[in-house]
């Protein structure tokens, strides 16, 4: 009946021209960070390895107690919270991040990251007018997955940096995965912009599948955590041992924050996106029963995010095993994002199933 | 991240704080103690309290988990006949050596073998097992009351002190209103006040455990209760829900056959769109049944069901599947008499619609001695041909644009009288002759609509008329306790979100007067893990309830760490 109308060529044409300035874009923040990363090692800043050894002041986080008198605010003696770690942990510092307190190395940082938020803008524009130029979500292959797989992850990590969250340290291996994932995108599984068939033709589209690339880009921000965890907290782990870590380690590892830190970042992502993806199973589920007449029939995708939910309920239930707390957990958490991995490349190009838009 | 700054003294040392708590810290979850059980003592009893217990431990539920992932891995790479008959077949015919091995181990299976049902029969029984003790704690600790304070607040997470010239018990109670204005469930125990909050975090974790066996026992009734079956109708035709009306039917081993919803539908019209061109020509665009349905009854209402949204009677779901095409032909005796007319559906064999089958005259037909005979045609059909006089019996477009018939023609037994199900699209050959020309060649012809193709002999002849119906094949099928599977998910994800989000803590305030006569206030703070809204949130209650007992203008020193009783 209503035909859809035909692409529009010269929006899809405009869309691989803001996806590839992106890319140069991105480029030059990968080079920003690698200057704030030299610049920082150069820096003298005797910072961790006193303070790794315990022996940081006692300055407490004060919390301002102003107390409301006739005429005036006064403020009198405060009372501080003071607050002490769990027992079993560290008592190890954030590091000072990549540009390592210089300030030529802060300068390249910020370069990076404003140049991040350009590029950011420039993919964002290319998706949009991908979408525009296949009037639909611009989620109908594995080439429109990818473009908005690495915007929402950016865009995810630039909210936290206005949240005036300490996540600075993963930008340079974030822009260099975007870069990755925009390579692979734009060579190999590249499709001209279409319609979709009609079994894709439904609001539940825009539900499932924006979900789930939102959780993917998130955990994936949760995946850089845990494995910058693994090595930053075999670091310290080796420096309470008095073992003394190679040259290059320490000057990149002394700089993250703190294992714990990490740690607990990776762990309030994972979980917060948790009951999302639980919620894209299931809006997934639903979309099944009425596009193909079951909720649930052991197709590859299906099997395979089901896989990716159980580990990541693993990875929750062993940080509340003891025994299991850390290093285990995180290992878990890794395992449980590679499955979310194999999901999107290895499922979508290898294993044939009902889901087989990849478009390659 | 966390700007949070330590405390400088750790003498203590780790064990202690657990002794410094004491119950102030117990209960904060309902979480099983991972205790050093020892071996199972050696009666019966013993063990199997010690097989329960390890059962119903976390560490076994991770395992579990793992296993039930890893478990799940081989149905995604090797073909499954729940999925895929054929596929099966044909990899075990080209895989012969595994083949035998993966049969064995239930490989083609999975999901219904015998060590996958075992996984997660034992994890759902350790599910039960810990979630039923877990709800009892649970309720217990709802019915009592926070724990009172520890002796030490000094060793809590998050600590904060000042001194005041309001009297103790006016701090008491102030802290008392003010923690319960903020929905604390709060009491006054001795010289201080203890008060906790976040319960909904517990309670929306047992309700998640308890979703997800809620789910399951409607999966497994869904499975038992539910019925499905396909039908093939052309437009025009119509269906009733009744067991003969079905091509095919498959029902859960508790289904009976009065569990049918009675409705009758009738397929008005299938209307199919494609890409008319650019590369992309040929890919479908919309797909649509119109139909008229009626409901026990009832009276007739119109719809139109789509391949993403099916039509819905009382509960039962008619899905669209597939559709084709069934040109209508009219096959005449050797006098001319009409012994069939009618539109026969033939099934599509690739993207183009290109499609095969065979139109069967069973009785009626007379040869042209006057002798009882049946006749057979097997039917060539391409909705687009590749143009005059050129192209191959494929189709090029799957819409309807230059149709093309091919047929030849049998004569004798077609073989339905033996009893056996026969394919309706096949024709069994066995027992017939091929009509043959005057030149002793193999009698066939392609036919644009309103062409004919003449039988040899005076046997007949067979019409392409000017029309061509479509027609759609629908799902029916009904299955009990999704609304049960629903209503569980919906639970598990609030329950998820309450068990991940909130934070169950404990605070408590101190007031005692120290040896000068001052009042000396101390508040400490306490949750499941740490968490920096924890010390923001004591933070917070401390200039509240500072506004009410001031801190003493000559304070210049902190009390030292031994300042409470
Ligand atoms: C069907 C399999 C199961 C799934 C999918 C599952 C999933 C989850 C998830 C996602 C959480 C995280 C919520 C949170 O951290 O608060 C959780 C927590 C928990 N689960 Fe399970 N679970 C399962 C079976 C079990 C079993 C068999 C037990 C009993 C041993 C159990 C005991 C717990 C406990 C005690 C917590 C709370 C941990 C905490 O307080 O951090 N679960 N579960």
């Amino acid at each position: 009946m209503t035909l859809a109308a035909a692409t529009n060529e010269n929006l899809a044409h405009i869309s691989n021209v803001l996806i590839y300035s992106s890319m140069a874009v991105y480029t030059l923040a990968f080079f920003a960070h690698i200057a704030e990363w030299v610049f920082g090692s150069r820096s003298k800043v005797g910072r961790t390895a006193a303070a790794l050894t315990g022996a940081g002041s006692a300055a407490a986080p004060s919390v301002a107690v102003r107390v409301k008198q006739a005429g005036g605010t006064a403020v009198l003696d405060r009372p501080k919270v003071i607050t002490r770690s769990a027992a079993g942990t560290r008592d190890v510092p954030d590091g000072p991040g990549a540009a390592g307190g210089t300030e030529k190395g802060d300068l390249y940082g910020r370069i990076a990251v404003s140049l991040t938020v350009l590029a950011f803008l420039v993919e964002a524009g290319g998706v949009v007018a991908r979408a525009m130029s296949v009037q639909r979500a611009p989620w109908g292959n594995m080439y429109e997955f990818s473009i908005t797989f690495s915007t929402v992850a950016v865009g995810a990590y630039l909210g936290f940096l206005l949240a005036r969250k300490n996540v600075r340290w993963m930008g340079l291996l974030l822009v260099t995965t975007v870069l990755l994932d925009l390579g692979i995108a734009t060579t190999w599984l590249y499709t001209d912009s279409d319609q979709l068939v009609p079994a894709l033709h439904s609001y539940w589209l825009w539900i499932h599948v924006s979900t789930a690339i939102f959780c993917g880009a998130v955990f994936y921000l949760g995946a850089v955590g845990t494995l910058l965890y693994l090595f930053r907290d075999s670091y310290e782990n080796k420096l309470a041992r008095g073992v003394k870590p190679g040259s290059f380690a320490t000057s990149v590892l002394e700089r993250l924050p703190a294992a714990a830190s990490l740690d607990k970042f990776s762990y309030r992502i994972n979980a917060a996106v948790f009951p999302l993806w639980t919620f894209t199973i299931i809006a997934g589920a639903i979309w099944a029963g009425d596009a193909w007449g079951r909720y649930w029939g052991w197709d590859p995708k299906e099997v395979w995010s089901f896989i990716t939910w159980v580990a990541y309920a693993c990875y929750l239930h062993a940080r509340a095993t003891a025994g299991w707390k850390g290093r285990k957990a995180a290992t878990l958490a890794l395992i449980a994002f590679g499955c979310w991995l194999f999901n999107y490349y290895g499922v979508n190009i290898f294993v044939t199933g009902k889901h087989s838009y990849a478009g390659v | 991240m966390s700007t949070t700054e330590t405390e400088e003294q750790r003498d203590g040392g780790d064990a202690q704080d657990g002794k410094d708590l004491g119950a102030a810290g117990a209960q904060l979850s309902t979480a099983p103690r991972e205790e050093l059980t020892g071996g199972p003592s050696l009666s019966v009893v013993g063990w199997v309290r010690w097989f329960w217990r390890q059962l119903t431990s976390m560490r076994v539920a991770l395992i579990l988990l793992f296993l039930l992932s890893l478990g799940a891995i081989p149905g995604s790479l090797i073909p499954q006949n729940s999925v895929d008959e054929l596929k099966v077949r044909t990899f075990k015919e080209t895989h012969t050596t595994v083949s035998p091995i993966y049969e064995k181990l239930q490989f083609f299976d999975v999901y219904s073998s015998v060590w996958f049902s075992a996984i997660y029969i034992l994890l759902f029984v350790s599910l039960i097992g810990c979630i039923v003790p877990r709800s009892w704690q649970f309720v217990g600790q709802l019915r009592g009351r926070p724990p009172g304070a520890p002796g030490r607040l000094t060793r809590l997470p998050a600590y904060t002190t000042w001194r005041t010239h309001t009297e103790p018990e006016q701090v008491r109670e102030a802290a008392l209103a003010m923690l319960k204005k903020r929905r604390f469930r709060a009491h006054t125990v001795g010289d201080a006040v203890a008060a906790e909050k976040g319960y909904l975090r517990e309670a929306g974790n047992l309700v998640f455990h308890i979703a997800l066996i809620v789910m399951l026992v409607a999966f497994a009734a869904g499975q038992l209760f539910k019925s499905e079956g396909g039908k093939l109708i052309v437009e025009g035709d119509g269906f009733s829900n009744t067991l003969t009306q079905y091509d095919d039917f498959r029902s859960g081993s508790l289904f009976r056959t009065d569990n049918l919803v009675p409705f009758t539908f009738k397929l008005d019209r299938f209307t199919g769109t494609y890409e008319k061109s650019g590369p992309q020509r040929g890919t479908p665009r919309t797909f649509e049944a119109g139909v008229t349905y009626s409901q026990g009854g009832g009276p007739d209402k119109k719809s139109v069901i789509q391949v993403n949204k099916p039509l819905v009677i009382d509960g039962t779901k008619v899905y669209l599947l597939s559709h084709g095409y069934a040109p209508v032909v009219t096959v005449r005796d050797g006098r001319g008499k009409v012994v069939f007319n009618g539109a026969v559906p033939l099934l599509p064999i690739d993207n183009n619609i290109t499609s095969t089958g065979a139109i069967k005259v069973m009785d009626g037909y007379r040869d042209k001695d006057g002798k009882k005979d049946q006749l057979g045609f097997q039917a060539f059909f391409v909705p687009t041909f590749g143009g005059a006089g050129k192209g191959t019996m494929f189709s090029q477009f799957p819409g309807l644009e230059f149709p093309v018939i091919a047929l030849t023609g049998y004569h004798g037994s077609l073989g339905v009288n033996a009893g056996l199900p026969q394919n309706v699209y096949q024709l069994d050959t066995a027992k017939m002759t091929q009509f043959k020309d005057a030149k002793g060649q193999i009698l066939k012809a392609r036919l644009l609509p309103g062409e004919k193709m003449t039988l040899p002999g005076g046997a007949g002849s067979i019409t392409f008329e000017k029309e061509v119906k479509e027609w759609a094949s629908f799902q029916i099928s009904q299955q009990p306790g999704n609304g049960w599977a629903l209503t569980g998910a919906i639970a598990a994800i609030a329950g998820l979100v309450g068990s991940l989000f909130i934070q169950r803590r404990r605070v408590w305030v101190r007031a005692v007067t120290g040896e000068d006569g001052v009042t000396v206030v101390e508040m400490a703070g306490l949750g499941r893990s740490e968490s920096p809204k924890l010390p923001e949130e004591l933070g917070d209650l401390a200039l509240t309830l500072n506004a009410e007992a001031p801190t003493a203008p000559d304070s210049s020193d902190v009390p030292a760490e031994g300042a409470e009783k």
